[in-house]
């Protein structure tokens, strides 16, 4: 059949193939955008027209990574030649990377942000896949009474806008203690992916024939055996494709990591455009910030690829 | 092995009833198939059996115990389904493995790989032992999925259809290995089919499941020759029974309503067939003969050739019955041809319950 086509097919076949290039520019635009100026010198990053040939550089990020003064003069030649390579970067920018009494260098607020952003995102992500895991199994294998009563409920938690309960939630939080904590972010992440979890992992659920269980349970398996040794290796790719959901949106939450942290527990997203406040923002430090934020969910979802292209169709899979 | 019974058991889904006031029993080393139409409530009765399910009423013995308490798992039997009862991650030698490895009885590795061997000798699978589920033909599948049950020596074998999925030859081939390989083990099997072939050719004895209940059980000869009411006779056979409503007049058979007549063996008597009273006639197609001389006309509606045989429909008014003759029985269709019956062979039925005169006394 394919073998055979018609003119107008194959001009069908051309404009299809543009306006997906097109879609792909429009859509990769910001992030090449993101991506070069990381690696621009800091007074091309603003030019108009904008850069496109340059001499990549590091220093944006040496100077993510550490905390820095402006200089009043330029370093002593002897002072120049005795630092170390990244160190010289950040004297050619004009400023100095601040050191404390014994000479450690100090660190920028950023890494310690990143790493509050992998926390919380992957125990949230673990927790609501979890948990997501056993309530869909549960619902599906069990007679729960009033099971379609409850699954809405579990939905109608994502029926409004999660920013409407942030106030809220803020005051809450604050009475108990957990703003600003680690645990405060992982909890509210966790309950506003576990609806979400469960829905996705009870369609995973319905896909894999009771039969298989039922067979381990004559053999002398206990159901928790038959759950551990049968369902769950069956369940892989829906684990896999309901954890990169529940991570993307984790890392990603910009709003309530807002409101509820403004240092301890700071996610990177609410850090990143707070440099922007003071004085003259230096974008390609911003922008070497945000290139390393996309990286963990790049390398997360290219780690699952293979679960995710069978699992985005939602378990649509029948042998 | 051992010895099922089931008494008085009920099984209800909410509203619906699949099971009522159901009796059975299983000697031990019987071979018993269970056979009835789609929903009439066989593998209900299996899971029941196997304790994946809970009886509503009644109770489920084996060898004399009452195992209402008793989970899956220490009821130590065997299932075998249509399908899905591999592991598609697993070998086949790691699907074999697998019912010996659980906690409560795991046996020694060296144990397990014995009898491993020794159930693929049996189903003749050794070449497959290394093999992905997924990459094994349906036969394959089937075989290893019985291998699945022998090797853990069970005290009883459920099988719910495992030939149903397969294709026709097969199922045939399949069929003559399970019946061998049950008489080889000398186990209890409970097989459950709606397929009328594989009853009759493998059960020891046959129970015929309709609507949640058992109407017979028997051997399949006696499922075939005297069947307990209409249902089982149009049920069991291929073509099923003729069925013709009519009346004894004078000891012979007059049938309704274009009353033609046919002779009668006098021993209906005996079975308290008054006079008179409406009945349902039924006859096998195999206990139909053409003859020159015999005393009905008919004409021929119908010719199926099945090689060996020829199955004629033959039809007298609005009345049609099959009739299975010789290949060589030269017939065209329309063609006025005469019958008889074998008097003999007659089963008589109630019109009005459909329960054979032989069974209500």
């Amino acid at each position: 059949m394919a073998a055979v086509r018609t003119s107008s097919e194959i001009t069908f076949n051309r404009v299809a193939i543009v306006a997906v290039l097109l879609v792909t520019i429009i859509f990769l635009a910001p992030i090449y955008w993101i991506a070069s100026t990381a690696f621009k010198p800091r007074n091309l990053a603003t030019t108009i027209p904008p850069t496109v040939v340059f001499q990549p550089e590091i220093s944006p990020f040496v100077k993510l990574f550490t905390k820095r003064s402006q200089l009043r003069s330029p370093p002593s030649p002897e002072e120049y030649a005795a630092a170390p390579w990244w160190e010289r970067v950040v004297f050619d920018g004009g400023e100095k990377i601040v050191r404390d009494g014994k000479g450690q260098v100090q660190w920028s607020g950023y890494p310690s942000r990143f790493l509050n952003s992998l926390i919380i995102a992957i125990t949230s992500t673990v927790l609501a896949v979890g948990m997501g895991t056993f309530t869909a199994y549960g619902f599906s294998r069990f007679k729960v009474k009033g099971e379609a009563d409850l699954l809405f409920f579990i939905l109608s938690t994502r029926m409004l806008p999660p920013v409407v309960v942030a106030i809220p939630m803020f005051l809450m939080y604050r009475a108990v203690g957990l703003n600003d904590s680690h645990i405060g972010l992982i909890i509210l992440y966790t309950a506003f992916n576990l609806s979400f979890s469960v829905w996705l992992m009870k369609g995973f659920m319905d896909e894999i024939p009771k039969e298989y269980e039922e067979a381990a349970l004559v053999d002398g398996y206990t159901r928790m055996e038959a759950f551990f040794k049968i369902v769950l290796p069956e369940a892989a790719t829906g684990i896999a494709a309901t954890a990169v959901f529940c991570f993307i949106t984790a890392w990603n939450e910009y709003a309530f990591a807002l409101i509820m942290t403004n240092r301890r527990a700071q996610t990177a997203p609410p850090f990143i455009p707070s440099q922007v406040g003071s004085g003259l923002p230096d974008w390609t430090v911003i922008a070497a910030g945000t290139f390393l934020f996309l990286l963990p969910v790049a390398i997360f979802t290219f780690l699952l690829r293979n679960h995710l292209l069978r699992g985005m169709s939602f378990g649509a899979i029948r042998k | 092995m051992a010895h099922i019974q089931l008494k008085n058991i009920s099984k209800t889904f909410g509203n619906h009833t699949a099971l009522t006031g159901l009796d059975l029993d299983i000697a031990d080393g019987e071979f018993f198939v269970l056979l009835g139409e789609t929903g009439a409530g066989k593998t209900t009765t299996l899971r029941l059996i196997a304790g994946l399910e809970k009886p509503s009423a009644g109770q489920v013995f084996i060898d004399g115990v009452d195992v209402a308490d008793w989970g899956a798992a220490e009821r130590d039997v065997a299932l075998v389904l249509q399908q899905y009862s591999l592991y598609p991650r697993y070998t086949v030698r790691e699907n074999l493995e697998f019912p010996l490895k659980p906690k409560i009885r795991r046996l020694p590795d060296a144990e397990i790989k014995d009898r491993v061997d020794r159930a693929a000798r049996t189903l003749r699978i050794e070449h497959l032992l290394d093999r992905k589920t997924d990459r094994l033909s349906g036969g394959e599948m089937q075989r290893v999925s019985i291998g699945r049950a022998i090797v853990r020596k069970p005290r009883v074998f459920l099988m719910d259809e495992p030939l149903s999925a397969l294709d026709a030859k097969l199922r045939e081939a399949l069929r003559t290995e399970l019946k061998n390989l049950q008489i080889q083990l000398g186990a209890t099997f409970l097989f459950v089919t709606h397929d009328q072939i594989e009853a009759m050719s493998m059960g020891d004895k046959v129970g015929v499941l309709n609507h949640g209940r058992i109407i017979q059980t028997g051997t399949p000869h006696e499922i075939y020759n005297n069947p307990r009411d209409t249902y089982v006779a149009s049920f069991v056979g291929s073509p099923p029974m003729n069925l013709i409503d009519g009346r004894l007049v004078n000891g012979r058979a007059v049938m309704a309503p274009l009353n033609f007549e046919l002779p009668f063996a006098g021993g209906a008597k005996a079975s308290g067939a008054t006079e008179g009273r409406p009945l349902v006639f039924g006859i096998r197609p195999e206990d139909v003969y053409l003859e020159s001389g015999a005393p009905v006309e008919a004409r021929v509606h119908d010719v199926e050739n099945h090689g060996v045989e020829k199955i004629l429909t033959l039809r007298v008014g609005d009345t049609t019955l099959r009739a299975t003759v010789p290949a060589r029985t030269d017939v065209a269709i329309e063609q006025p041809v005469r019958f008889a019956w074998n008097p003999d062979k007659v089963v008589l039925f109630d019109k009005g319950s459909g329960v054979s005169l032989r069974h209500a006394s």
